[in-house]
């Protein structure tokens, strides 16, 4: 097994409910490197990033999924996140009453006992938050406020890309991160997401256009259209959309 | 790199089963000697339950008052609640655990006793205990333990058993027993009237503020047997006290009854806070056994600006049928209620209060949390009542529901009396249930489904967590938790 690749996604296929998404989808992820998934409304983009992270809506019907060479797919939803997958949600979800430090905690010492590791001291924890905010300008009234709980829509995007910053997954993927996001506060998103890429993580980026591309810049545009990869590319590809739009990809396709 | 993985293969509505089938871990039994005396009651029976306890005339003659006009009565059946017909003569009425004479030092009280209370986390020690706070401790019908009490008299503060303040402090009982809950006021305020063995004693001086938390543990222990407690706090003009009360019982497969009557008096200016975490055996997944919670508190503001806070935390019992209410009498009388009720397997709630303005002024706010799970009805009941002289009064009520699971209940019955036309009276009332969205979005954080779900139910009842004093909170939570718990994957 080539050892370098961080995500290897072969013939991948998951359903939800009755209705077939995803129909054989093949991915290979290196270290290092940030992937672009685009395309039309309904091809099976947010299903895959749901698929990956184990959300039990979806159902897996063939295919595999090796994340640094463990079957991702037989891990529950919380081992999945300690491995180091990380999941920015296109439309994160407001839990009343609890706040982040709370939340943040909680998420921060579940993984450090996965890993056999004594829970962090409350100065310890805080004095990371601290760090870690800095990184998308959220301000520290943020502690004390629930989890997602009147934020903003793009506070709520910042406060994503803050937990990644947090949890340092291996692999972060951003679902539709661009959604919802004036200039500034997407400048301010991916600014964060650039500061936390290295050689040794990875993400994929899945959005529907180009403009998040501006920001932070792919290695490879692949696009996704009825469930399968029909296209892949470097940053090119992405402009060709742009300007072109999905329909030609559309014709092709449907006409084979 | 050590790291232990689980698969996760249950559908989500198990998980919440699962996660709501936590273990009852009080559910010991103490191997004590008991005096019990035998089942079934009548004049005879009230007349001897007075004579262990060494009473007065006059208290025999207020028990037989009672237990002559509850024999007129019958059961309430308005709860929404199933309740089988209790048989009242299969009930023992006085159980006293260990030697008969009431313990004056610690070396008197039974080894097993005290070894319960440690099991509970209550020691009876006093340098071992929180320096904050007293403890009456309770075990079936007769006080064990008062701490702090030489500290507390220094102040001209009075806490001790009810029993001991009928022989010390006649006069203050006398005046205040009954003054709030009358013996005819329900089937089962009559009962313990008749029938009450012990409970907690409190009194603060004019002025005073009481400088620890005063607080009483009751168990039940015996089988067989009723436990009647029966607690009366007096806050005089311009007093301050902060009240707690837990309780907790062995796991038997009876159900064993539990009908407590609580009397508050709040004079001028002065506030009462009182706090429970009711957490009585509540039968197990079956719905076999459990204790049915049956109890009236309430607190009369007498005096003019005085405030009374109830919050209770209740996960226990079978069944519970209570309303801790608030009578404002004084103008600018404040009543305040905050609950959080969780039921689970067959456990049935009906709890609320009642808000009964009758003085100018008058303010209460009304903060109910339920929450269901399993098979479980919670149900809200409360009364807003402003009378024609309660010109200005207000009211404030939120009541929350959260459903866990498709087969439980929650139900709310509001009841709105306003006869003074510039009383404002608001009411606010939310339905909602942990959605599989909240619980993967904290899986896919790393939170486990057991956690993400005490940290969802702990941040849906933070507003009346908040209300409770800070040692008390901390252990409220984690009950809160460990009801909800059980074993995920």
């Amino acid at each position: 097994m080539d050892k370098d690749i961080l995500l290897k996604v072969s013939g991948l296929r998951a359903k939800v409910e009755d209705k077939e998404i995803l129909r054989g989808i093949d991915l290979e992820v290196r270290p290092g490197e940030v992937h672009a998934i685009m395309g039309p409304n309904g091809s099976g983009k947010s299903t895959l990033s749901g698929v990956l992270a184990g959300n039990p809506a979806y159902t897996v019907t063939g295919g595999s999924a090796l994340f640094h060479g463990i079957n991702l797919l037989e891990l529950s939803p919380e081992d999945r996140s300690h491995e180091g997958l990380f999941l920015s949600f296109q439309y994160p979800v407001e839990i009343p009453g609890v706040s982040m430090v709370n939340f943040m905690r909680a998420a921060v010492n579940a993984k450090r006992e996965y890993f056999q590791e004594p829970p962090l001291s409350a100065g310890d924890f805080l004095k990371l938050m601290r760090q870690k905010r800095a990184i998308v300008e959220l301000d520290n009234k943020l502690a004390s406020r629930s989890v997602n709980e009147g934020f903003s829509g793009g506070e709520k995007k910042r406060n994503e890309i803050f937990q990644m910053a947090v949890l340092e997954p291996r692999l972060a993927i951003l679902d539709e991160t661009d959604s919802g996001l004036d200039i500034d506060a997407l400048r301010v998103v991916a600014g964060g997401v650039n500061k936390l890429k290295n050689d040794r993580n990875a993400t994929i980026v899945i959005t529907h256009y180009q403009r998040l591309l501006d920001y932070i810049k792919p290695d490879f545009v692949h696009v996704l259209y009825k469930g399968r990869i029909v296209r892949t590319g470097g940053p090119d590809l992405a402009l060709e959309l742009e300007e072109r739009g999905y329909d030609w990809i559309k014709e092709v396709e449907d006409g084979k | 790199m050590e790291k232990n993985s689980k698969s996760r293969s249950e559908e989500p509505s198990d998980v919440i089963g699962e996660v709501t089938g936590g273990e009852y871990k009080y559910g010991f039994v103490t191997d004590v000697e008991t005096d019990v005396i035998p089942v079934g009651l009548s004049e005879e029976v009230v007349r001897l339950i007075s004579r262990k306890k060494e009473e007065p005339q006059w208290l025999l003659d207020f028990r037989l008052k009672a237990y002559r006009h509850w024999l007129t009565l019958t059961p309430p059946k308005w709860g929404h609640l199933r309740m089988p017909d209790i048989d009242f003569q299969a009930i023992s009425y006085y159980a006293a655990p260990g030697k008969k004479k009431v313990p004056g030092s610690l070396d008197e009280i039974d080894p097993e006793i005290r070894e319960t209370f440690d099991k509970l986390g209550i020691p009876l020690e006093e340098q071992k205990h929180l320096s904050g706070m007293a403890v009456d401790a309770v075990m079936d019908s007769v006080s064990v333990k008062t701490t702090h009490r030489e500290a507390l008299a220094e102040k001209g503060i009075i806490f001790c058993s009810i029993s001991e303040a009928v022989k010390d402090y006649p006069d203050l009982v006398k005046k205040y027993l009954g003054s709030v809950v009358s013996y005819k006021d329900n089937f089962y305020a009559a009962l313990n009237s008749a029938v009450f063995s012990d409970g907690s004693f409190v009194y603060i001086p004019k002025g005073v503020r009481c400088p620890m938390e005063l607080s009483t543990y009751f168990r039940i222990n015996a089988s067989g047997t009723g436990q009647f407690e029966r607690t009366l706090i007096v806050a005089d003009d311009d007093s301050y006290v902060s009240y707690l009360e837990g309780c907790t019982a062995p796991m038997r497969d009876e159900n064993q009854l539990h009908a407590a009557i609580v009397e508050i008096v709040v004079e001028d200016r002065a506030e009462v806070k009182y706090s429970t975490v009711q957490n009585w055996y509540a039968g197990d997944a079956q719905g076999r056994g459990g204790v049915y919670n049956l109890v009236t508190k309430r607190g009369l503001c007498r005096g003019d600006y005085s405030k009374l806070s109830w919050t209770q935390v209740e996960t226990g019992s079978a069944i519970t049928w209570k309303y801790p209410s608030c009578v404002l009498a004084g103008r600018g009388a404040t009543g305040e209620f905050y609950s959080v009720a969780v039921t689970r397997n067959y456990q049935q709630a009906d709890t609320g209060t009642k808000m009964i303005h009758l003085a100018p002024d008058t303010r209460s706010t009304i903060v109910s949390k339920g929450i269901s799970a399993g098979h479980s009805e919670n149900s809200y009941r409360g009364l807003v009542k402003v009378t024609p002289a309660a010109e200005g009064a207000r009211n404030y009520t939120q009541c929350d529901s959260l459903l866990l699971g498709s087969e439980c209940g929650a139900h709310t019955f509001p009841y709105i009396d306003v006869m003074n036309p510039t009383a404002i009276v608001e009411h606010e009332a939310t339905t909602s249930k942990i959605s599989e969205d909240q619980l993967f979005y904290c899986n896919q954080r790393g939170i486990p489904t057991e956690e993400a779900v005490g940290l969802i139910v702990n941040g849906y009842a933070k507003e009346v967590m908040n209300k409770l004093p800070m040692e008390f909170a901390v252990e409220a939570q984690k009950l809160l938790q460990i009801t909800l718990e059980g074993s995920v994957g």
